[in-house]
């Protein structure tokens, strides 16, 4: 018998089960299928305007800051500022998202590698799939496109977010996912980033920047 | 098992605790961020007590179908690519991990934080076999560089105060400048965070726990606040993922609504700073991310716990509330309850893992105050499944013979009010002819252990019910 | 307010509990005064204890045996009355899962359990009364009581009763919902720990400023009382059921006085 047998034995012989009752297939069946939301906070339930609003007022609650531009041709100079506020040197690393690519870097003097991070890169940016207002969530999703060490090895984290894919709820981000990849199934990774990484295991004083980014910038682009 | 519980001596450890005084010291910090800071959060979402019941309903829902939703999860899993390890014990999780270690030629495995890797004694097991571990949580970190366990689930070094944990890092990171300033908490959490960074880089293996795992897609999921979970899961070849069979849950909605009382009942935070879904090893589509995702599901006596009195329990999602409140907790500290898990949840599930004739103590040592219940996102009844345990012992002449005796001797009366009365009514009289003078009694023979900390109030003299009988009768 | 008529007036069944029985019988005096004064028919029928102690310890068949005295002495009135949250939460919450099992006494455990009451919020929630007739001249603060704040929801019924009594000022206690470290047994099985919790409790009453410190249960005031006098503390200490009769004429708990 093996350990996996001697388990789900014993789980059956606790729970007075067999395993076979067709009964208890067809409820975790329908469970599994119909994946029932159970209690939304009413919070979100806004318009396009209050949840990015919203998003903004929980995200930089947790530290995060929030720059907003009209297009996504402002994305790079928007970089570019942040970088030169914060005395960062003007090189940025990221994947191949062609949302990204797309975006004029040459019209800024930032030095923009494509590709994983390997620890040694100050500032590197990511494209959030989506982002949940109610609690200032961003959701960025592993790939070539945006490369999960991006999201964690810089010191300071960049995340490009278009308002228009913001939704109200993680329930809103399940449904868009499996849109996008279907019932069932997950991209390798999936990141919810709630503000820049902190500690507060000395004496219980809250310090950011523990192993994570210091820093956790958002770009939201409207329109 | 492989960490020695010293659990059979809660009272001396507790002594000792007091007696040293930085405990009691160090426990101040959590009383206030951690309780002010739920009362915050709890506040502010009007949901949460409806929540409370929804993730109750959820994980009751997922016991009672734990092996179909656990089949569902290994299939799901081996669809994603990864690979799933049974381990009926401690001693086979271990060998396990140990196995996928060498096999992938490691030396160094960095260790995200896990409670699990705790209970089956992970660490001492690679150590002895050649393989370092490195936990990088930061709290984990500095009780690994002093050799202790956890005293806290989620704030491993909250036992600490600065100047202890200043003192181990010079004693250890002997390759740093012996003249560095470390009086600012912040610089030594640069120093861990530089020292770790090399780590993170270097390991073959990474090990994470796991704060749940979703039957519907195969995912682990862990919540962090460092993000350390995640450079330990994302930078090694191979990704291990360390789970006990309880942490399954159905959906991707499920865990959702669990998220929302875990991180509000734990820090207080809405959401934890990462929430990180890992479904499989790396796609072909990937530049990063491991080449291999192992899962070790272990059983160590969970599945027993189904279907009686204690099944409740694993409903458990370790957001550590029940100890941040608990007024035992705070005056001990977690290292007296003498194993892995403190507080109100160790006290109930400590003794179903490692044997009630060892940690007898534990589910005594409450006063069912109830606020580790009132707290609780799972409303899991803690209390009442302590009392469960002393009943337990009782079954089995546990319990010492003098709580027996003077529980039997005070019964005898007890179940006999006219003996009890009139038994009563001596005593109060005689009580109050011995000590009128003072009012209270500063020593008085047979309650030694009550007059040793307080004094004890002299009765008024007739008892309540001889007086009202005398009224009445008038 | 006229009085009802007695054929109209519900007849409760006063449990003093063996701690007040024993040590403090004006608090059952002035739980009786109370409910007098709002109309009940008060009766004490023949009493020991709830079985508590027993239950908490694991011992279910003594906590059986004493559950069962309770049910047959005091099943036969219309309420029973409580001085006592932890002994009313007892009687209220627990008998009914002690017999869970017992189809011939599981029902009259859940009569039973219905009808009792903690004292204060049966004066404030059953029968209405938002105020009382008494004087107290000084400052108070008011612990809560674990079982009653925690299984039957007291906290307000107190403090609303208490804003009534003339002379009387409120300071609130910080940490007035955190447990005293009484605990029945517990306070003699783990002394050390008991005294360490019962210590902050008294540092923070005598930090209120209060002269006198009330509460709804006598374990917890004995325990608070015992440490504050042992502390040299001159904070008076009393069930708030003695303040709300205006019966406060007996030395507080564990102090000596004219009238003893």
């Amino acid at each position: 018998m093996t350990s996996r047998d001697t388990i789900f034995a014993s789980i059956r012989r606790s729970l007075h089960v067999k395993g076979d009752e067709r009964i208890r297939t067809s409820i975790i069946e329908e469970r599994l299928d119909r994946a029932p939301k159970g209690v939304i906070p009413a919070r979100a339930q806004l318009d396009a305007a209050g949840k990015l609003a919203l998003f903004i007022e929980k995200a930089e609650g947790v530290q995060a800051t929030i720059a907003r531009v009209s297009s996504a041709k402002e994305v790079p100079g928007e970089v570019a500022r942040y970088l030169r506020d914060n005395n960062l040197p003007a090189a940025l690393r990221m994947g191949d998202d062609p949302r990204l690519s797309a975006m004029p870097w040459k019209d800024t003097a930032l030095d923009v590698s494509i590709g994983r991070s390997n620890g040694l890169d100050l500032s590197g940016i990511t494209h959030a799939e989506t982002a949940i207002a109610e609690t200032g969530t961003l959701a960025i999703l592993s790939g070539h496109e945006n490369p999960t060490t991006l999201n964690f090895l810089p010191d300071n984290h960049i995340v490009v977010l278009n308002a228009s894919d913001l939704v109200a709820d993680l329930e809103s981000v399940w449904a868009r996912l499996r849109k996008k990849v279907g019932k069932g199934e997950m991209p390798r990774t999936v990141n919810f980033v709630t503000g820049p990484s902190r500690s507060g295991d000395i004496e219980q004083t809250i310090l950011l920047g523990a192993h994570g980014p210091r820093a956790l910038h958002i770009v939201v682009v409207e329109g | 098992m492989s960490v020695h519980p010293t659990s059979h001596s809660f009272k001396d450890n507790a002594s000792k605790a007091i007696a040293d005084g930085s405990v009691p010291r160090a426990l101040k910090n959590v009383r206030q961020n951690f309780i002010d800071k739920r009362v915050k959060a709890v506040d502010a979402l009007p949901e949460f007590e409806a929540l409370r019941e929804s993730a109750r309903e959820i994980k009751n829902h997922t016991l009672a179908h734990l092996d179909l939703y656990l089949d569902r999860y290994e299939q799901k899993v081996k669809e994603s690519g990864g690979h799933v390890h049974f381990a009926v014990d401690s001693a086979e999780a271990r060998s396990i991990i140990l196995d996928i270690c060498r096999k992938s030629g490691a030396r160094t495995v960095t260790k995200g934080k896990s409670m699990i890797s705790e209970e089956i004694g992970l660490n001492g097991h690679l150590e002895a076999a050649g393989i370092v571990p490195v936990e990088t949580d930061l709290g984990e970190y500095i009780i690994q560089l002093r050799g202790e366990t956890p005293s806290h689930i989620i704030a491993p070094a909250v036992h600490l105060t600065k100047e202890q944990i200043e003192k181990d890092f010079r004693r250890v990171h002997t390759q740093l400048d012996p003249n560095r300033d470390l009086t600012e908490k912040r610089s030594l959490l640069t120093e861990a965070r530089t020292m770790l960074r090399e780590k993170f880089l270097a390991a073959d293996v990474g090990i994470t726990g796991a704060n749940f795992l979703i039957a519907e897609t195969g995912s682990s999921v862990i919540v962090t606040n460092e993000g350390n979970g995640d450079l330990t899961q994302i930078l090694p070849r191979v990704h291990i993922v360390i789970a006990s069979i309880e942490k399954v849950v159905p959906t991707l909605e499920d865990v959702s609504q669990i998220l929302r009382v875990l991180a509000r009942s734990a820090t207080g935070q809405e959401m934890s700073v990462y929430t990180t879904f890992s479904t499989g090893p790396r796609r072909a589509s990937d530049v990063d991310g491991p080449e291999e995702y192992h899962v070790v599901l272990l059983d160590n006596g969970r599945s027993a716990m189904l279907g009686t009195e204690f099944q409740d329990m694993l409903r458990c999602i370790r957001c550590a509330a029940c100890m941040n409140h608990c007024p035992v907790y705070h005056q001990i500290g977690g290292h007296a309850y003498g194993w892995i898990y403190p507080g109100p949840m160790g006290s109930v599930l400590t003794p179903s893992l490692i044997g009630v004739d060892k940690a007898g103590h534990l589910p005594n040592a409450s006063t069912f105050c109830g606020r580790c219940e009132s707290v609780c996102p799972m409303k899991i009844p803690l209390p009442k499944m302590m009392r469960h345990w002393r009943e337990r012992e009782f079954e089995r002449n546990l319990n010492p013979a003098v709580a027996r005796y003077g529980l039997g001797f005070w019964a005898f009366f007890a179940k006999k009010p006219w003996l009890y009365n009139l038994s009563a009514r001596v005593a109060a009289k005689a009580m109050k002819l011995i000590g009128r003078d003072k009012g209270r009694f500063q020593s008085l023979p047979g309650l030694g252990a009550w007059t040793k900390y307080r004094d004890f109030a002299v009765p008024e003299g007739e008892t309540f019910q001889a007086q009202w009988k005398r009224r009445a009768g008038k | 307010m006229g009085m009802p008529k007695p054929a109209n007036r519900p007849k409760v069944a006063l449990f003093a509990t063996c701690l007040v029985d024993f040590l403090r019988p004006s608090v059952g005096f002035a739980a009786a005064k109370l409910l007098e004064k709002a109309g009940c028919v008060v009766e004490v029928p023949s009493q020991t204890c709830c079985g508590q102690p027993a239950f908490n310890s694991g011992d279910r068949r003594t906590a059986r045996d004493l559950a069962l005295q309770m049910i047959e002495a005091f099943e036969g009135y219309d309420y029973v009355v409580v001085p006592s949250g932890s002994c009313g939460g007892m009687i209220a919450k627990h008998y009914p899962e002690l017999f869970e099992d017992d189809p011939g006494l599981s029902g009259r455990a859940q009569k039973l359990a219905a009808k009792t009451h903690e004292l204060v919020s049966f004066l404030t929630d059953v029968l209405g009364v938002m105020a009382v007739e008494a004087k107290h001249a000084g400052s108070c603060t008011y612990h809560d009581s674990c079982s009653g704040f925690r299984e039957l929801g007291i906290k307000r019924q107190p403090r609303q009763l208490l804003g009534s009594v003339e002379g009387l000022e409120l300071v609130e206690l910080r940490d007035s919902e955190v447990c005293c470290g009484f605990g029945g047994t517990f306070a003699v099985k783990y002394g050390p720990i008991s005294d360490q919790i019962v210590t902050e409790k008294a540092t923070n009453v005598n930090a209120t400023g209060a002269k006198t410190l009330l509460a709804g249960d006598l374990g917890c005031l004995l325990n608070i009382a015992g440490k504050l006098s042992r502390m040299g503390s001159e904070v008076e200490v009393r069930h708030v059921a003695e303040v709300l009769a205006d019966m406060t004429d007996r030395p507080s708990i564990g102090k000596t006085g004219a009238s003893s």
